[in-house]
């Protein structure tokens, strides 16, 4: 791959990974059902293949923001290890906001599939 | 490129910073405080606490100093972006820019701001002067080590929410997660470098200057836009009822008939000295949120 394929396929990413890294952390902390720090979600989307695979350093900045959004609530708790850790757990605001966008994406996900297979959406 | 893989977790954090070297304090104080939390995570996971193989795997999975500094450039544009949304391209006249202060909710925020600061200021004064004063009466006694652990440790959250503040209603960019320790020295040793940290001190002066601070800004304030405000409606009720409501030197104020020129251009002198008490309470709000962050967010100086 050369250089200039290789930034644009970079920035497809950087753009797809926006929105869809902030709905699976959503996701991620509906489903837990107790509240999880940083580093375990990292651990639960580790594997996923496409641009939630990709570096999990964009991770702590999107809960921050999803914080101060009100879909998440957080609190810090001592640890042996290091620094206090965060944890955070999903708000009712956060749940019907991962309700709205469930539906945004499947709706974009079935169009785009057809899209792409060369069907008339 | 030639930048060696970390091998222990305070060297990563050095390369971290040495990637963000000239971006702003606050953003990279947020940055090693993650990225230290993630790694302190991982090497407390791992049974066999081998700092460096975690290291070298981490450079794939949370990524290398220099990706997440990057990472974090481009989520700072848009934090930026939030906090100061673009203006209204449009050119008007300097009259229009001059009213437009009305309109920015950095003026309130910068006027909530300094009333705001007679009470945390008096509490901010309040606080470091006792602890410290407790701190040197204590210094000889067996708790003396500890109580001043325990304060320094209340200034820095004290810091933290002062930052919170200033960020919310001076829309200055300040840190979101507190200063981390560096973990590989001993007890003594942290102690120790928490007097050597120029920001210690800094945010000791912070809090002290406060006081006379708040003061000045409560003043400031509350003169401007009491004074302003009665020379807009005083005349105005004084033409209407007939009344004296302004007393100068225990003599009633009568209009008489020349007043009924005079009366409007105090009105209009005391919506301009307003509109004068709104331009400068947003700019005192910027003065001091340079301020609060050159003393609150220092770039620490990287140890050679």
């Amino acid at each position: 791959m050369n250089a200039p394929h290789a930034r644009l396929q970079k920035k497809f990413e950087k753009e797809l990974a926006s929105g869809t890294v902030a709905l699976a952390l959503l996701a991620v902390l509906a489903r837990a059902g107790e509240p999880l720090y940083g580093y375990l979600i990292a651990k639960r989307l580790e594997g996923s293949g496409g641009v939630l695979g990709g570096k999990q350093s964009t991770l702590y900045p999107v809960l921050r923001n999803l914080k101060a959004a009100g879909l998440l609530d957080s609190r810090t708790e001592p640890s042996v290890s290091g620094p206090p850790r965060r944890y955070y757990r999903i708000t009712e605001a956060g749940r019907a906001t991962l309700a709205e966008w469930t539906m945004t994406w499947c709706a974009t996900r079935e169009s785009l599939d057809k899209v792409l297979a060369g069907e008339t959406p | 490129m030639n930048i060696p893989v970390p091998r222990t977790i305070a060297e990563y954090l050095e390369q971290l910073r040495a990637a963000l070297h000239g971006a702003d304090p606050a953003m990279i104080q947020d940055a090693l405080y993650d990225a230290e939390e993630h790694l302190r995570a991982e090497l407390a996971a791992r049974e066999d606490g081998d700092e460096a193989a975690m290291l070298a795997e981490v450079v794939g999975s949370y990524g290398a100093p220099e990706e997440v500094a990057e990472i974090y450039r481009d989520q700072e544009i848009t934090v930026q972006r939030a906090l100061h949304p673009p203006r209204s391209p449009a050119q008007r006249g300097t009259a229009a820019r001059f009213f437009d202060v009305a309109a920015d909710p950095h003026t309130y925020g910068a006027l909530f701001y300094m009333l705001l600061t007679l009470a945390t200021g008096t509490f901010y004064f309040t606080w470091v002067v006792t602890g410290i004063g407790l701190s040197l009466g204590f210094s000889i006694l067996i708790i003396g080590l500890p109580f001043l652990v325990l304060f320094l440790g209340t200034v820095r959250v004290l810091s933290l929410v002062e930052g919170r503040m200033v960020e919310t209603m001076l829309g200055v960019r300040m840190p979101r997660r507190p200063v981390t320790a560096e973990r590989d020295l001993s007890w003594l040793r942290r102690i120790g470098a928490m007097f050597t940290d120029g920001r210690t001190w800094s945010t000791f002066l912070y809090m002290l200057l406060m006081l006379p601070l708040g003061i000045a800004y409560f003043t400031l304030v509350v003169t401007g836009i009491s004074l302003s405000l009665s020379m807009v409606f005083a005349p105005l009720v004084a033409l209407l009822t007939g009344h004296g409501v302004l007393t100068v030197n225990g003599h009633a104020w009568v209009p008489g008939v020349w007043d009924i020129v005079l009366v409007p251009v105090i009105s209009l002198l005391g919506v301009l000295l307003l509109f004068a008490v709104m331009h400068l309470a947003r700019g005192i709000g910027r003065l001091h949120g340079a301020f609060a962050k050159h003393l609150l967010v220092r770039e620490r100086s990287r140890q050679g």
